[in-house]
């Protein structure tokens, strides 16, 4: 039990994407506008995450290694695919504000990255296991940024007006997004790195 | 660990997952494709039915339009009489386009405005679809007052600070009442303010 | 007149970099030195162009004919996947020193979120250049892509100059490397939020 939970929680403070290993970037400063935006992105690519490194962790000992690649890459975009569809099916508003990022999760860095560093040399349940770790790592990241965003820049937390009126509306444009970053990057390293 | 690369094993390999993909991909289109339907015919109906008055029976989308711009609408109708028109309108506003459906009476009186979509910046622009006093503006303004904002001469409160985009908003709004004007034979081409600038 | 706005637009107005957020990982990983900067977007640059003018045509004749547009997200990231490959091939046999200085960043290009972004943006999003809104056709697309991949350029060269000077100055432990690199890049977005309203 205790190998199982430390896979998960590397993925929160050792293998942090959003803070250690800064994958993942472009859906991180795009769809922070809000913590709910931030957490449905989270979600979403944990979903694609867990299954692709399962997929992936099955399949790899019959995939030749020079075609690896391609085919890792058309089983995750089967997976976004499938979640599109899901998504447009049950849950269209937020589908629609996260827009362009959702087909964009098959080039999000940590979705390949842990094919290749991870799910093809560990057993299913490992993979998945470490799916489920780093897609947390990620919502959270992800989350925390949205609420940091929402609160300065809105006013608001998940929605509800903390504060009339509208905070300082840079924090939910685009200079806002890599100044929280950046300054939630360099407390991640004061405080939470080893 | 892997298997060897031989071009035969590259080659099966590639072809089964591309098969095994496309078989789960077919299988969740086709069960998701109804759900999808219905989505995306609710968003629009509750789009629609924003602008309209109650009680019409409306009626499936329909096109009219000249050179370069077509215009989507709706005709809401009851026991053969024609209520009112919901027409989608689409300008260039100040980040990016700015789509309104606009609900409008025969006689040109603009029943109510919703917005579709826009990319106008947050706080300033995009109170176009939040702030109160803007919105309320559009309900039941009637042909009588001019379409354009108070700055150019009309009676169209612009949002403070944000006079492109009132204007494009404006614009917009005018278009969709030149179409009702149009479709109801009062004039010979859907000209008013389409293409000219603001 | 039509073309000059939509390459203003893509430059400065919306910035792939600074104000889509796409291609952002590259961005921050290249830009420590200039001459790589300026290597990266050279070769980012042929591919956004060459790969959105074979997505569109691959959208317009093959999928959209036969109502298979769920599949937009495989059949582009497969086009890009195989373009970069053969990019690769051909560069190594016509010019292998620069097939050299690009090193790894080449097959790296497949997984930049700029070279899909822009791919699906144009198949997707409605555009009122000109007036009207209307989805882009071919030309209008290419130069629309052409163009992001000069401010996606502009942007990579800008930072890498500040980048270098960035490394020599002192700056506290806590932010040193990407956090302050960071900072500098959001006072450079809100440099080009200036442009807004421009098109």
């Amino acid at each position: 039990m205790g190998k199982k939970m430390s896979l998960i929680l590397d993925g929160f403070v050792k293998n942090n994407p959003t803070f250690v290993l800064v994958l993942g970037m472009c859906p991180t400063l795009a769809t922070t506008t809000s913590a709910m935006n931030g957490l449905s992105m989270g979600l979403a690519t944990l979903f694609v995450l867990v299954l692709s490194n399962m997929a992936i962790s099955a399949i790899a000992p019959m995939v030749p290694d020079k075609v690896h690649i391609p085919v890792y890459i058309v089983v995750i975009a089967t997976f976004v695919t499938v979640l599109q569809l899901l998504m447009q099916a049950f849950v269209p508003s937020v589908y629609a504000t996260l827009g362009l990022f959702i087909p964009l999760i098959v080039v999000n860095c940590i979705v390949l990255g842990r094919a290749e560093a991870f799910a093809n040399k560990n057993t299913v349940g490992a993979s998945a296991l470490d799916g489920i770790g780093v897609g947390l790592g990620f919502t959270v990241s992800l989350t925390v940024i949205g609420l940091v965003r929402e609160i300065l820049g809105s006013g608001s937390l998940f929605g509800w007006k903390i504060f009339p009126g509208d905070g300082v509306l840079a924090f939910v444009m685009a200079p806002g997004a890599f100044l929280v970053l950046g300054y939630l990057m360099a407390l991640f390293n004061k405080y939470l790195k080893k | 660990m892997a298997a060897k690369s031989t071009l035969r094993n590259m080659v099966l390999c590639l072809t089964a997952v591309c098969l095994l993909c496309g078989a789960v991909l077919g299988l969740v289109y086709a069960a998701t494709y109804d759900a999808i339907e219905a989505a995306s015919l609710k968003a629009l109906q509750a789009s629609i039915g924003e602008v309209l008055p109650e009680g019409g029976e409306i009626s499936e989308a329909m096109s009219c339009g000249d050179e370069g711009q077509t215009y989507e609408y709706y005709v809401s109708s009851r026991e053969g009489e024609t209520l009112a028109y919901a027409v989608k309108s689409t300008v260039s506003g100040f980040g990016g386009p700015l789509t309104l459906m606009v609900g409008v009476l025969p006689d040109g009186t603009v029943y109510n405005t919703s917005v579709l979509s826009h990319s106008e910046t947050p706080g300033l622009g995009a109170k176009c679809a939040t702030d109160a006093a803007f919105v309320e503006q559009w309900k039941n303004f009637p042909a009588s007052k001019v379409l354009k904002v108070k700055k150019d001469g009309g009676d169209v409160d612009a949002i403070t600070a944000s006079t492109i985009t009132s204007r494009a908003y404006t614009l917009a709004v005018a278009n969709a009442v030149a179409v009702v004007k149009y479709l109801e034979g009062g004039s010979d081409g859907v000209d008013a303010a389409s293409g000219a600038s603001y | 007149m039509e073309y000059f706005l939509i390459i203003i637009s893509a430059i400065f107005v919306n910035n792939i970099l600074l104000a889509q957020f796409l291609g952002i990982c590259p961005f921050l990983g290249v830009s420590n030195k200039l001459s790589t900067a300026t290597g990266m977007s050279g070769a980012v640059c042929f591919v956004i162009t060459l790969a959105t003018v074979v997505t569109y045509l691959v959208n317009r004749y093959l999928l959209v004919p036969f109502g298979l547009e769920f599949l937009q997200t495989i059949a582009f990231i497969l086009v890009i996947a195989s373009l970069v490959q053969i990019v690769e091939i051909v560069l190594k046999k016509i010019s292998p020193s620069l097939y050299q200085a690009l090193g790894i960043f080449l097959p790296l290009i497949t997984t930049n979120c700029a070279v899909l972004g822009v791919a699906i943006t144009v198949v997707t999003k409605e555009f009122t250049f000109g007036g009207t809104a209307h989805m882009m056709n071919l030309g209008e697309a290419t130069v629309y892509a052409f163009a992001t991949s000069l401010g996606y350029g502009l942007a990579m060269v800008l930072f890498a100059g500040l980048r270098e000077h960035l490394a020599s100055n002192d700056v506290p432990k806590m932010f040193r490397g990407l956090p302050i690199a960071l900072i500098t890049v959001s006072i450079m977005a809100m440099a080009f939020l200036g442009f807004s309203g421009m098109v």
